[in-house]
């Protein structure tokens, strides 16, 4: 029996393929915010290229963009062909391709759910490719005078102002590291080289942090060296002091906005997936019941459209045995082709004689 | 003679006034546009209200005023020219047509006023950003005070965000103490002496805020004893361009209003001679129809023009018109009341008789 029948009139048909004619322009539309979504993702990813390390971060937005251009194909084809199946002789032309284009869109919008549930996925390597190339970046932020390093300190600078952080996951990573040049450093003064001396790898460590990291909202000039030893600063415990520097670090601050970017483009292509499963089920159902209407003969009289003319365990049993017997070709099996003349092995009566060969025509 | 004539088949009236429907209601959407730029440029002004002494409200107000006459001028406009198809409807409009063009002429010439305003304002912000940044600079340490607890973080998101230090440049900061008192211990006698070195008693220094310091600096930022060569390693302050910004905050204000007001004045110029064109457009029109009621009938051709006579009879005739409004009813130009003649009659010297009055 067939999965969730229905019965068309012929109003009912004319109607069905005009609304999915819009639906499937809609779609084509949506395919375009799609393949734009895409493009947006890859250009913000982009823009903070050195602050990540590498990792398969490009797959997400290259998925949304070939979704989003196969999307705007397909439903520009599907378009033009529930325009001609409002006349049964026109849908004779789409006839042959209906099925494989319904089977192609059925695999498409299983791409799309997949593209959708990349989007919530990506978090992990994401965060694992911010913690590196954060510290990294931290790393190599002295390095204004080496080729292919020279930005990342302006880099560094700028995500701090914009993005309101300080360090990887707090101001205290920079005291873990060596940001000021050795060529800014005086060697022939002894407070340096003391301080060289008493770090085991030879790097200039102190409690001070860049520019960049000084809170805006503080109500006192930013204290940037010196920041754990309250002496060397007038009315001021920096264990109580919160508004001098930026609190929260880069790493959860980046992760927080491309996550809030992730989710809002994957709630957006589950919604477009929702859409484009109804329209594939129009389709189908418009396919199966003009299918029915040329079967039974008259343009105007009511027809069946289904989902699945049969069960769904019958018409996975036969597509299998389909599948199966593609490979089989052209096997001269003993149950297969009828034509074929085989010696017989039964027994005869009691003459056993055996059969003359037929005399072939000539 | 007229000026400009046109003459005008039935079929070209109709066209023309289809054409100005159409251009009515694309003039409807300008003044949307005009008065979304008004409000655009309102916003911006607001937002740094703060750092100017007094708030330019002109410039933009008169923009969302003349962006909302338009809306409603045009769109009666429009309702007029779609009428103006069907001769019997253009006699509900004969009347109010005439008015209609005067308003919307004098209309188009304050547009082109707001669009000149827009690059006149210069001179006016300079002066405005001047007197409003040294104020701001000067209570830049007043994080303490109502009122005043806000200018720190505008001054520092403005010296980020355009990339710009002090009021003329970076040394503004040295005449102005920008370190509360609150924040220098008194103890300390180097402290002391620098305030008793001072006149007025400020704590001066030759430094700048956080905010001033250069992106593209290639070393950390050096934002104390800026003119100290030897407080720091391998430094010449005369030399170093990139530590802190130089441009200063009065200049980078004003280039950026400067190219915000000449787009908006080019876009309101633009619009005037659109504006200019549909109101050529509409004259012709209703010189038209009027031409054609004048004749009688509606298939006929006629003549459609900008002014009946030439431009100095018309001018000549429209000042007579004013002139005589102030003198209302005089005696003299009456010729219905009964004046004794003083001509001399015949010889007969007879008084001439009083006409009876009809009973």
């Amino acid at each position: 029996m067939a999965v969730l029948p229905i019965k068309f009139t012929k109003t009912k048909r004319d109607r069905l393929a005009q609304v999915l004619w819009v639906l499937n322009w809609i779609s084509v539309v949506t395919g375009i915010i799609l393949f734009i979504l895409g493009i947006f993702l890859k250009v913000e990813i982009n823009k903070r290229q050195d602050l990540m390390a590498e990792r398969q971060l490009q797959s997400v937005p290259n998925m949304l963009i070939a979704v989003g251009l196969i999307a705007c194909m397909i439903n520009f084809l599907g378009g033009k062909i529930c325009y001609d199946c409002v006349d049964t002789n026109k849908f004779l032309r789409w006839k042959l391709v209906m099925l494989p284009y319904i089977i192609c869109t059925f695999f498409f919008t299983l791409s799309v759910l997949v593209g959708a549930l990349m989007c919530y996925s990506m978090h992990g390597q994401l965060e694992e490719a911010l913690t590196v190339g954060l510290r990294d970046a931290m790393r190599y932020y002295k390095d204004t005078d080496t080729p292919g390093r020279c930005f990342l300190k302006r880099t560094v600078d700028l995500l701090q102002i914009q993005f309101q952080c300080c360090g990887n996951k707090g101001y205290r990573d920079w005291f873990q590291i060596q940001w000021v040049s050795n060529r800014y450093l005086d060697m022939s003064q002894r407070e340096v080289v003391d301080r060289l001396r008493s770090n085991v790898e030879g790097k200039y460590l102190m409690d001070g942090v860049p520019f960049s990291c000084c809170n805006v909202n503080s109500p006192r000039p930013c204290i940037q060296y010196q920041i754990t030893n309250n002496s060397a600063h007038f009315n001021y415990d920096y264990q109580t002091e919160e508004l001098n520097l930026w609190m929260r670090g880069c790493h959860q601050a980046l992760l927080d906005y491309y996550t809030n970017i992730m989710h809002s483009i994957g709630l957006t292509v589950l919604i477009i997936w929702l859409f484009e499963l109804s329209v594939l089920t129009g389709v189908r159902y418009l396919q199966t019941s003009l299918e029915n209407v040329l079967r039974q003969g008259d343009p105007e009289c009511e027809s069946d459209g289904w989902l699945l003319e049969n069960s769904f365990v019958e018409t996975a049993r036969s597509n299998f045995n389909i599948i199966k017997h593609l490979g089989k070709f052209n096997q001269i099996s003993s149950n297969g082709d009828p034509n074929i003349d085989k010696p017989s092995t039964a027994h005869y009566g009691p003459d056993n004689v055996p059969l003359k060969p037929l005399p072939t025509a000539s | 003679m007229a000026v400009l004539k046109v003459t005008f088949t039935k079929t070209n009236r109709d066209k023309l006034a289809q054409v100005l429907w159409v251009l009515n209601w694309v003039s409807v959407v300008t003044g949307v546009t005009l008065f979304s730029l008004g409000l655009f440029l309102k916003v911006e002004i607001v937002k740094r209200r703060e750092l100017m002494s007094k708030e330019i409200v002109s410039v933009p107000n008169m923009l969302i005023c003349v962006g909302l006459t338009a809306c409603a001028i045009n769109f009666l406009g429009g309702k007029i020219c779609y009428d103006c198809v069907d001769t019997t409807k253009f006699l509900r409009w004969k009347l109010l047509m005439l008015p209609y063009i005067i308003c919307t002429f004098f209309f188009t010439f304050c547009i082109l006023v707001g669009a000149l305003m827009c690059y006149s304002m210069r001179n006016d912000l300079e002066e405005s950003l001047f007197l409003g940044l040294r104020d701001a600079m000067r209570y830049y340490k007043d994080t303490d005070m109502p009122g005043r607890c806000y200018i720190k973080r505008t001054m520092d998101m403005l010296q980020m965000q355009f990339q710009c230090c002090g009021n003329g440049g970076y040394r503004d900061w040295f005449h102005i103490q920008w370190i509360s008192n609150r924040y220098l211990d008194m103890t300390d006698s180097e402290v002391v002496e620098r305030l008793r070195s001072n006149v007025e008693g400020k704590y001066l220094i030759d430094g700048v805020p956080f905010s001033c310091c250069g992106l593209h600096s290639l070393r950390p930022c050096i934002q104390h004893q800026i003119t100290n060569n030897s407080a720091h390693y391998n430094y010449d302050y005369r030399k170093e361009e990139l530590n802190l910004n130089r441009r200063g905050c009065r200049q980078a204000l004003l280039e950026h209003y400067t190219q915000i007001m000449q787009s908006i004045g080019l876009i309101v110029l633009i619009i005037w001679l659109f504006e200019v064109s549909v109101l050529t457009g509409v004259r012709y029109l209703q010189t038209a129809m009027e031409n054609v009621l004048r004749l009688g009938d509606p298939d006929s051709e006629s003549d459609g023009w900008l002014l009946e006579n030439s431009i100095a009879d018309t001018a000549r005739y429209n000042f007579n018109i004013i002139k005589n409004l102030g003198k209302c009813y005089q005696v003299d130009d009456d010729p219905n009341i009964d004046v004794p003649s003083s001509s001399l009659q015949a010889q007969e010297n007879v008084p001439v008789k009083q006409i009876p009055v009809a009973r």
